[in-house]
């Protein structure tokens, strides 16, 4: 490949990559009622539009609290779990693999047919927690992934430490695996919270009156194009990018040096 | 050594995680592969072993239509995918230069965290009667009238083809740097030229890399609902816009339940053919 091709190909793919999120972005400052050109703005009338809507606020604040609570029972399952199988030799430890890993190939849209299936035979209610019972399962394959490929043996030697130095299985966990894991805990964390924030199958299947945000921008994108998706969206991409480059500065960055 | 003791701690390690997976994934993944079987009479369910539903589904021609689409967008997309993303791992992992590196894969993959619902209305803002291509071409004259490119399949596979090759892209990326230069450099000195080094040493080893890549696209992109309905039209329906019309308007569960075993069996199929290569353990 020659140099100049190459260089054009790059080029080319990134405009490709961002042509989209760059009009999303441009037009959620549209100075008028559609996001099409001719641009005229910028203004942040759009912004003060969503910001000032309750619905969407209301979805927001339940879209955080769904993530941040699934994703914490996520972790903690998937860290015990990992911390199982890495270290205690279990009869079926390969089976069990499979299971705990199993969700991960499946599309969202089967887990939560079975999900409603579940609920409607045992005549659950849907809620926030119903849809975020679903944010676990297909958050914590996850979770054990990461946390089981991060244990190694020098993890074991410090817990044996401690251990000899009389601290209980609950206290080793705490306060020796747990922190030794740190940068794997965040990430395993964080990712699950993107994941959970911007689900919209389990989420739009699974609740009813209170929604999370996707499922609340999903109806407004019905109502066809609007310079209000745009700014929905373009806030959604800033709150994904944040964290995600907070994990990069904090956690990435300590684990490579 | 308590071994027995021992062995009690990583059961009840364990537990909560088998418990949950259990109990929220398995067992209402049973009771919907009993539901696919029980059928609709007026707008009750009869539970029983009907073959009802799976015979429709494989004789009915708007359903099997629905089949039918959704294979064709789905290895479309795959293979456009992989086309595409292929070079441009390759350029980022060995023509840009290493200190670059990670910033240019960073902005490769940032439009990934746009929201999800979003990102494919964001391609009506490009694609649309009024959107940027046709206002930009009808500006410079090139065309009088839009041409119509949303609500159409080439609309769907664009959108997912921009989704796939930021996820194809970071990774063969991986995989590329995963393999030592000496085996392309002892080919080298074997006489063999960059187009041989590539066809029978590179590609063979990253191989499974793009095959867990190409199993990812596959699940992802067969069973997701919300591309097609935005960017599709109503000319064609996939399996889940179908699966979701199934829930909506028919209330009809038993149906809807049997097209989601079918969109299950297919991934189950394309993991036994590709198995060799995926490590999905790896993930």
């Amino acid at each position: 490949m020659t140099r100049a091709f190459a260089w054009i190909y790059l080029a080319v793919a990134l405009g490709f990559i961002f042509l989209p999120v760059g009009m999303l972005v441009l037009f959620s400052f549209q100075d008028g009622r559609l996001p099409v050109p001719p641009f005229n703005g910028p203004s942040l009338r759009w912004y003060a539009d969503v910001l000032g809507d309750r619905r969407l606020m209301s979805a927001l604040g339940n879209s955080l609290i769904v993530a941040a609570v699934s994703s914490a029972i996520a972790l903690l399952l998937g860290f015990l779990a990992a911390q199982a199988l890495a270290r205690y030799r279990l009869p079926g430890t390969l089976l069990m693999r499979v299971v705990l890993i199993a969700p991960f190939t499946v599309s969202y849209l089967i887990i939560a047919l079975g999900l409603l299936t579940l609920y409607n035979r045992t005549g659950i209610g849907l809620s926030l927690w119903t849809a975020g019972v679903g944010h676990v399962v297909i958050n914590l394959p996850l979770c054990f992934a990461i946390l089981y490929a991060a244990i190694g043996d020098h993890h074991r030697n410090a817990e044996r430490a401690a251990r000899d130095l009389g601290a209980s299985e609950v206290k080793v966990l705490a306060l020796v695996t747990a922190p030794m894991l740190m940068p794997s805990m965040l990430a395993a964390f964080f990712l699950s919270f993107t994941f959970s924030w911007d689900e919209f199958i389990i989420a739009f299947l699974l609740t009813r009156f209170d929604v999370t945000l996707p499922v609340e921008i999903w109806s407004l994108l019905r109502s066809g194009l609007t310079p209000r998706a745009n700014a929905v969206g373009s806030l959604v991409f800033l709150v994904s990018v944040s964290l995600l480059l907070l994990l990069e500065l904090t956690v990435f960055r300590k684990v490579r040096r | 050594m308590a071994r027995a003791h021992d062995n009690r701690q990583g059961w009840g390690l364990v537990a909560p995680a088998l418990i949950w997976t259990t109990a929220f994934f398995v067992v209402p993944f049973l009771m919907m592969l009993a539901l696919s079987f029980a059928k609709m009479e007026g707008r009750s369910v009869v539970t029983g072993f009907f073959p009802d539903n799976y015979i429709r589904i494989f004789t009915e021609p708007s359903l099997l239509r629905g089949l039918v689409v959704s294979l064709e967008i789905t290895v479309t997309v795959t293979v456009i995918s992989m086309v595409l993303a292929y070079p441009l791992a390759w350029i980022i992992a060995f023509r840009v230069p290493e200190r670059w590196q990670r910033l240019v894969l960073i902005l490769t993959i940032l439009p990934f965290w746009t929201s999800y619902v979003v990102r494919s209305y964001s391609w009506l803002l490009v694609l649309g009667q009024n959107g940027v291509i046709n206002k930009t071409l009808m500006t410079l004259g090139v065309i009088s009238e839009p041409i119509s490119m949303s609500a159409s399949r080439f609309a769907t596979v664009t959108g997912f083809v921009h989704f796939f090759v930021m996820l194809l892209t970071l990774t063969i990326y991986a995989n590329l740097k995963e393999l030592s230069p000496n085996y392309a450099r002892a080919a080298q000195d074997l006489g063999a030229g960059r187009l041989a080094t590539f066809r029978h040493v590179i590609l063979p080893l990253t191989l499974p890399g793009l095959m867990t890549g190409a199993f990812l696209t596959l699940v992802l992109c067969i069973g997701d609902y919300i591309t097609p309905q935005i960017l599709g039209g109503n000319n064609e329906l996939t399996l889940p816009q179908l699966i979701m019309m199934q829930l909506g308007r028919r209330g009809d569960f038993p149906m809807a339940s049997a097209m989601a075993v079918v969109l299950m069996g297919i991934v189950t199929l394309a993991y036994l053919f590709s198995a060799r290569w995926l490590r999905i353990d790896r993930l």
